[in-house]
């Protein structure tokens, strides 16, 4: 153990000095030597010997696993080239697409997903040169059809879910809303035009206030509210 | 004490705020005196044409522009030599502070646009974009503080506006630095001083600097706490 500067739940910006000493760190911070500084802005959480900083801005960086919503943007020889809203465009293969064999000579891929179509889909691999492989294998539904799509900063995700999807399954609950979340921050809602509406204030006000504490009865309330 | 009123190691008034675009990735708002800058940041995003994406780290592109209002006489909105040599100072002011490494293949652009100059636009300038850097979510090793500090005929001064600038004879050294990592990051000089008073000046300067990084940190840190 070593020396701590900050508080826990405090507001960390880029280069403050949180501690010295051997902790273990997890998300936005760097280390030099024994000291332990943020490189992100976002909230601070001192659990006994973890230093965790979780960003509270920034653009999606996929993961192994992830499971994403992506908009197809061109159709290729042998797959799709798919916008998961990273700085990557990601590929999706029609090798982990289809469960029949195609004649890739003879059949146009557009007949399965076309450009602008909605996939719900998960990162398989993300190699060192960020070229991006998705699949929808095993993953229903594979392609998301109507609805609205709203996009939030990625690293607001775990609270749009909420503890075992505490806070989803409530909106869910009271918007009769069908909600997909995507590990990318695109949200897919699909209901009745209040319940959507219902549904993208309470999310756009999670996003907004992911950091305060007692959200999901704040939001539980301004869901009842409008439900009036 | 100076035209304005100040003391020589005074910083003109400054006014600090961050997020005042939304449609950036993250944007600030920096002015001190009454030079006015507002910066905004796109990215990590891709980068087009592929030629010139860096496998191994992001691209950083920092465009300075003055609007045509900024100045007594309309000024051309077309960068020219000024712009385009700012625009490379200000990017390699604030390349050592970002984990560029982190983001093979993509680009980050900043662009900083002068609402109104009254000298010190290219300090104003960085002071905006490492704010709205930080409020983009990009990793980065410290915060970017700048101010120019100078001689104006035998007395060091620091934070000069235009008119201390046209007075003869006048040495302005603008300086970048890194507050937490004791980095300079950008240093120029224009006019004459002995080794002596640089030392002074830079000494000022970087005084200057820790005084601005606090307003930094004020304003970044109160985006949040508001709610």
């Amino acid at each position: 153990m070593g020396k701590l500067f900050l508080k826990s739940k405090e507001i960390v910006i880029p280069g403050e000095l949180i501690g010295e000493g051997d902790f273990e760190t997890v998300g936005g911070v760097y280390r030099e030597g024994k000291k332990i500084y943020a490189s992100r802005v976002g909230l601070l959480e001192i659990e006994g010997n973890l230093i965790k900083v979780i960003p509270l801005a920034g653009v999606y960086i996929p993961n192994k696993n992830d499971l994403v919503i992506g908009r197809i943007v061109d159709i290729g020889f042998s797959g799709w080239l798919v916008d998961i809203g990273a700085p990557y465009m990601a590929n999706l293969p029609v090798g982990e697409t289809l469960s029949e064999f195609v004649d890739l000579l003879k059949v146009d891929l557009s007949k399965f997903l076309d450009v602008n179509d909605l996939i719900l889909a998960r990162v398989i691999n993300v190699p060192k040169s960020k070229m991006i492989q998705l699949s929808v294998k095993n993953i229903t539904p594979k392609k998301l059809e109507g609805g609205k799509i709203i996009k939030i900063t990625p690293y607001k995700v775990p609270r749009v879910i909420g503890k075992k999807g505490s806070m989803i399954n409530m909106i869910k609950e009271y918007t009769k809303c069908n909600i997909i979340v995507g590990q990318n921050g695109w949200i897919w809602i699909k209901g009745t035009l209040t319940g959507e509406i219902k549904a993208t204030k309470a999310i756009l006000m999670i996003e907004r206030e992911s950091h305060v504490s007692g959200l999901t009865k704040k939001v539980k309330e301004m869901l009842e509210g409008a439900l009036k | 004490m100076r035209s304005d009123g100040r003391k020589n190691d005074e910083l003109r008034k400054i006014e600090a705020k961050v997020g005042v675009i939304s449609s950036a990735d993250g944007s600030a708002y920096f002015k001190i005196g009454n030079t006015a800058v507002v910066a905004a940041v796109y990215g990590p995003r891709e980068l087009h044409p592929k030629h010139l994406q860096d496998p191994e780290k992001s691209v950083l592109r920092c465009y300075y522009n003055m609007t045509t209002f900024s100045v007594p006489e309309r000024k051309s909105p077309s960068p020219g030599r000024r712009e385009i040599e700012l625009s490379t100072a200000i990017k390699r002011a604030l390349e050592p502070t970002i984990f560029i490494e982190e983001f093979p293949r993509t680009a980050i652009d900043v662009y900083t646009y002068v609402l109104e100059a009254d000298a010190g636009t290219r300090c104003a300038s960085i002071c905006a974009a490492s704010m709205a850097l930080a409020d983009a979510g990009i990793p980065m090793r410290d915060l970017v503080s700048a101010v120019a500090a100078g001689k104006v005929k035998d007395q060091i001064v620091l934070d000069l506006t235009k008119e201390e600038e046209d007075t003869e004879p006048c040495t302005d050294v603008p300086i970048a630095y890194m507050p937490n990592k004791k980095w300079i990051t950008l240093i120029q000089l224009d006019g004459e001083v002995t080794a002596e008073e640089l030392r002074e000046i830079i000494k000022l300067g970087i005084k200057g600097c820790l005084q601005i990084y606090e307003i930094q940190k004020k304003a970044l840190k109160k985006k949040y706490v508001r709610i």
